[in-house]
């Protein structure tokens, strides 16, 4: 649910709730996407990482 | 014939007899799916929940492996925010298992709510005052976070790694994993304390209710830390019967005593807190709704004191000491006692609390009601163990889950021209087949 759903009410409840939903979720859609952009740049560079 | 996905330097069972055990799980798999499609097509009537019973086998089994799972987001935030390095020799089994616990989770949730098409309900048209609203966004969230982290070791197996992309991509996302523990470590907090919340703010139900600090129940608390050091046990277990069924050690002892020594730590004051809790309950709180401690385990023909020793003592109190103290944790036979009895009790701890609270009388007319589940709720429920078996057997072929397994189980090869085997390192047998095989051949510059 975002601010401009008809449902949305401006309140601790639901600015915590969601906050934190959408707080993980850009974690890990930032996080995913430095991955793969960074793979790309890295694979047409000609870098190679090494594993851990 | 699949030598060429096979990791390097490791031995595995020839293909037929690999697809011959697998064809067996998958007959229990489809058995499980079959139950799956009848609940879906013919609608919930297939089980025996009722109106006493919303909450039955499938909850029960989803906070069970939730629980059990909690061994990702622990050995996680001990190897990556803590920094106990020695575990990375166990991490990526432990993520393997918590992908199968969540998936499994996810999957049960996706049968009980009989309409599965409106799942994302739930998301947007969230009720914010129920804890199991958290409990979906949280649950949801880490689950992608477990993809995240299981995808890696997708991408290093053999042939996927030599794709330049593929393997930047897996390096890039080792590079970053510590903020994918960590949010999962925040996730994982919420999502275990909230289901203990659920039963632990039912104070129409004097079984589960549960005093408060600010607004979270005591149950809050418990469920994340019972999470937290049964999770660590689970894995142990889990390894351990890996290593039986591929009849070679995997994991070094050093690593596996560790991670038992923090769950048994964990355990340990977990008990206590658990401990206390009941003691307070059975003394204060449960009074306070006009009900005596006798009144949950008598005049029914199911629950008794026993589950309470069961629980509290036999998988709590046996296991946290065996754990905690040096020798018997570092005895092969007491440790695999300990973490079979700590899996066993969170699993006996969220039936409790799911199933028990339920068949508990609240109103003076009311009767003990217990409750039988049907095939089809048995049949999948099982189903979760036969997926997982799937795809622990497959991983465990095709992707580098154990690091020290080339160390821990060297190749026979042929020894020197007097004759005999010598046994070297799996990897260092490759290097010098490679060598052997590389010193007929001319190399372009010296040609």
């Amino acid at each position: 649910m975002f601010p401009f759903s008809f449902e949305w009410i401006w309140d601790t409840v639901h600015m915590v709730f969601h906050g934190g939903l959408w707080y993980a979720l850009n974690i890990i859609g930032i996080g995913m996407t430095y991955c793969i952009i960074k793979a790309v740049y890295d694979t047409v560079k000609g870098n190679g990482g090494h594993h851990h | 014939m699949d030598d060429a996905l096979i990791p390097k330097g490791v031995k595995r069972c020839p293909l037929p007899q690999f697809l011959g055990v697998l064809g067996v799980v998958q007959i229990v798999l489809l058995w499980g799916v079959v139950a799956m499609f009848m609940c879906w097509i013919k609608g919930l009537n297939q089980t025996n929940m009722n109106s006493y019973y919303g909450f039955a086998l499938w909850i029960w089994a989803d906070l069970a492996v939730i629980a059990l799972g909690g061994g990702a987001f622990f050995t996680g935030l001990l190897k990556y925010i803590i920094g106990k390095d020695e575990l990375k020799y166990i991490i990526n089994y432990a993520v393997l298992i918590g992908f199968i616990c969540y998936s499994s989770a996810l999957m049960i949730l996706g049968i009980d709510v009989g309409q599965p098409l409106r799942g994302w309900f739930i998301f947007w048209h969230a009720n914010v005052h129920s804890m199991l609203t958290e409990v979906a966004f949280c649950l949801t969230c880490y689950f992608f976070v477990l993809c995240i982290e299981y995808l890696p070791l997708v991408l290093e197996n053999r042939q996927l790694d030599k794709v330049p992309f593929v393997h930047n991509l897996s390096h890039n996302m080792h590079e970053i994993m510590a903020i994918f523990a960590a949010t999962g470590a925040f996730l994982s907090f919420f999502h275990q304390g909230s289901l203990g919340g659920v039963t632990g703010v039912m104070f129409a139900r004097p079984f589960g209710f549960r005093e408060h600090i600010l607004i979270w129940p005591f149950t809050f608390f418990l469920y994340t830390w019972s999470a937290a050091a049964c999770g660590p046990c689970f894995t142990i277990l889990v390894t351990k019967l890996t290593e039986v069924f591929a009849r070679k050690k995997l994991v070094k002892d050093n690593v596996i005593h560790l991670l038992a020594k923090i769950a048994g730590w964990m355990l340990f004051t977990y008990i206590i807190a658990k401990t206390i809790d009941t003691v307070y309950w059975a003394v204060v709180t449960a009074p306070a709704s006009g009900t005596m401690l006798g009144s949950f385990y008598t005049n029914n023909a199911f629950y008794g004191y026993w589950i309470l020793i069961l629980e509290i003592v036999i998988c709590g109190w046996v296991p946290a000491l065996i754990l905690i103290n040096r020798k018997t944790r570092e005895n092969n036979t007491l440790l695999w006692i300990a973490v079979s009895l700590a899996a066993l009790g969170v699993t006996v701890n969220r039936w409790v609390m799911v199933l028990q609270v339920l068949a508990v009388p609240v109103l003076p007319f009311e009767e003990w009601v217990l409750y039988l589940p049907s095939w089809q709720e048995v049949a999948t429920t099982i189903l979760p163990v036969a997926y997982g078996v799937t795809v622990i057997m497959i991983s465990y072929r095709y992707l580098p889950i154990f690091p020290q397994e080339i160390e821990l189980n060297p190749i026979e090869t042929e020894g020197p021209p007097e004759g005999g085997t010598e046994s070297v390192p799996a990897q260092e047998a490759e290097t010098q087949e490679e060598e052997k095989a590389g010193e007929g051949d001319l190399q372009p510059a010296e040609a």
